[in-house]
Formats: C-alpha cells, structure tokens, sequence
C-alpha cells in the first residue's frame, strides 16, 4: 500500500481530491477556497503602510494563513513520508527541448539546474525566480484570484468572471512558456 | 474577502503590526483554525504526489503535451461544482451550523490584465500560489524567494491600485 502511495497519482485520484477541498472548507466554516489571499493578508499583517487595500482586519482571515501552512507542511511530509523512488517521467519532446538549456536533473519537482541559490545570482536564475515570482504575486491580486480562487472556487460556483480570468491565465502561460521562456532560458 | 473599515480597530491593528507579533490570537481561540490546518496538509500532500507542482509539469502543460494537468484541474472543478451545487440545492449548513454562502465574482477589467500577467509567472516559475508554499515545504529552500517576490508584487499592486485600470 505504501509502495503505491509513494507512485506519482494519477490525475483522476488528485484532481477530484483537491475539487473536495471546496466543499470542505464551505462546511468547516463557509470560508471560500482560495489561497492567494494569504500573499495579501501577509502583506496586511507585516507591512500595510496605511494602504487602504491592506487595511482590514486579516486575523478574520487567519484560518487561510493556517491553510497555507498546512501546503507547507504537506509538503515537508511528503518529501520524508512518500517520496517518489523514481525520477519524474516527463515527454520525451519536454525533455528535449529542455536539455538543450542544460537542465537534465528530474529528480526534483523544481529544476535545480537552472532553480537553487547560486543560480538566483545569475540573470536567467533571477528573472525566473524572482521576477516571475513578483508576477505571480501581482497578476493574482490585480485578477482578484489564482487558480485556486478563479479556476477551482470560481468555476465550481459557476462566476463568469472566473472564467474569463481562468482563460487569461491560460493566454498567459502559453505565451511564456512558447513565446519568451526561450529566450529567458537561453540566457 | 471584505474590507473593515473600522478606523479605531485598525489603528490598533497596525500598531501592532510594526513589530509583526499578533499576541491578541489566543483570545480569539486561535485552535479553532487548526481545522484548516490539517485541511492544507491534506492537500498539500496531493498537490506533491500528483507532481501539480512540478515545474515540468506546468512546462508540459503549456506545451500541450501532457493530459495530466488538464485532467486535475477538470475533474478538480466538476467535483467542486457538483459539491457547491449540492450544498446550495439542499442548503447545507457549516458543521457549526452556520448558514453557507458564497460571495460572487464581479467582473472587472482586472481579471484580464492581471490573469494575463499572472499567467506568465505561472509560466515562469512553474507555480501558483498554492504550490509555492509546497515546493519550499519539498525543500526547495531557495522558492522562499520566490514567495517573497510574489509577496512584495502583492504588495505593489496594493500600492498602485487606485492608478490601475480596473
């Protein structure tokens, strides 16, 4: 049993999985899923500088501080517990295109080629990790949501706006991962 | 998500932020929250078992090459739609006998400029929110800085907000 746990899961067993996470946060406590709130409560929590965007009163949403605790604990668990045996198994034509930017090491869910703390100091290390970071943080507040928030609480409540967002995030993606990504991982 | 307004509150509030220490979360029985605790545990062990956070994965993803995101997010939703329109349909309440209710979503030009810009990172960094806080929990150390990044770009936009188009 064990043994299988420790296996990558399929998408069937995760992806209904993580749609309960809605219902079960809707009946502890009819708090809406959502986890890029927590980047906006940390922001009222540590630094609100009379913004009236970070002026509210966070510790109501405290319980999502927990929650994302609790990713990070599940994480830390994982990695000690289950850990998968085996490098990750990724297409062939990904793994192709990649090894031509020297990334090569699947043993991590991150590539550590190109993502670890000597890397951060190198521009391709810090536009990825850094700016890319920042754009994660801005882009889900001016939209309001992640994919947590938009595409799985938004989407399941049948928001129209959620969709709209869910599909710029898609524009998005496609467009760095086809169009620039290229160009930053050649640096 | 709603704004409090309350000035005398949050002057208190701030005061109390400078130093970042929250002493008052006792009183308000703060282990009410570990519920949502063991909840992100859960969750977050998903999220690194079926490799959602997993910058190759996003890779594939964005490339078209692989049906296993497309699959998590898809199943991901239909189960959350069936839940919330049953939990709607037969007016389910909270296990503390609260009643349910979700906000709705308003459209605002916002959702496309910052969906747009989001999904690049997402692209980028091969994470959302979400499995940030479980890559650095897998020992990706250096995605702190990631998250930080993405905490001070929260930050800016709070700052830059009125300016927006929105």
């Amino acid at each position: 049993m064990i043994e299988l746990l420790k296996q990558p899961w399929p998408w069937y067993i995760a992806g209904p999985l993580i749609g309960l996470t809605v219902p079960a946060l809707l009946l502890m406590g009819n708090k809406s899923f959502g986890i890029s709130s927590s980047l906006r409560h940390i922001c009222a929590w540590c630094m609100p500088a009379n913004i009236p965007f970070f002026k509210y009163d966070w510790k109501k949403e405290a319980w999502n501080l927990f929650f994302v605790f609790g990713i990070f604990l599940g994480g830390f668990i994982t990695t000690y517990v289950l850990p998968n045996p085996s490098p990750m198994e990724v297409d062939p034509r990904l793994v192709h295109e990649l090894a031509a930017y020297g990334i090569t090491d699947y043993n991590h869910l991150i590539p550590e080629d190109i993502m670890n703390w000597q890397a951060l100091l190198t521009l391709k290390g810090f536009i990825l990790m850094a700016v890319g970071g920042f754009l994660v943080g801005f882009g889900t507040r001016y939209a309001g949501g992640c994919t947590s928030g938009h595409a799985i609480m938004g989407l399941s409540n049948l928001q129209w706006p959620s969709l709209i967002a869910t599909i710029c995030f898609m524009i998005g993606g496609f467009m760095m991962a086809n169009l620039i990504l290229p160009f930053i991982l050649s640096l | 998500m709603q704004q409090h307004r309350d000035t005398e509150k949050d002057l208190q509030l701030r005061k109390m932020d400078a130093s970042c220490v929250n002493e008052s979360r006792l009183e308000h029985k703060w282990y009410h929250n570990l519920k949502y605790l063991i909840i992100g545990v859960l969750f977050g062990i998903v999220f690194v078992k079926s490799e959602v956070i997993s910058w190759f994965r996003i890779q594939e993803m964005f490339r078209l090459q692989s049906f296993h995101m497309y699959g998590i997010i898809g199943s991901a939703v239909v189960t959350g739609m069936i839940a919330v329109w049953l939990i709607k349909k037969f007016n389910v309440k909270t296990i503390n006998g609260d009643p349910i209710d979700i906000a709705p979503k308003k459209f605002n030009k916002g959702q496309i400029y910052g969906g747009l810009i989001f999904g690049l990172g997402w692209a980028m960094t091969g994470a959302c929110p979400g499995p940030l806080f479980a890559q650095i929990g897998t020992g990706a150390t250096v995605i702190v800085i990631t998250l930080l990044s993405a905490i001070a770009g929260t930050w800016v936009y709070g700052f830059f907000r009125e300016k927006l188009p929105h």
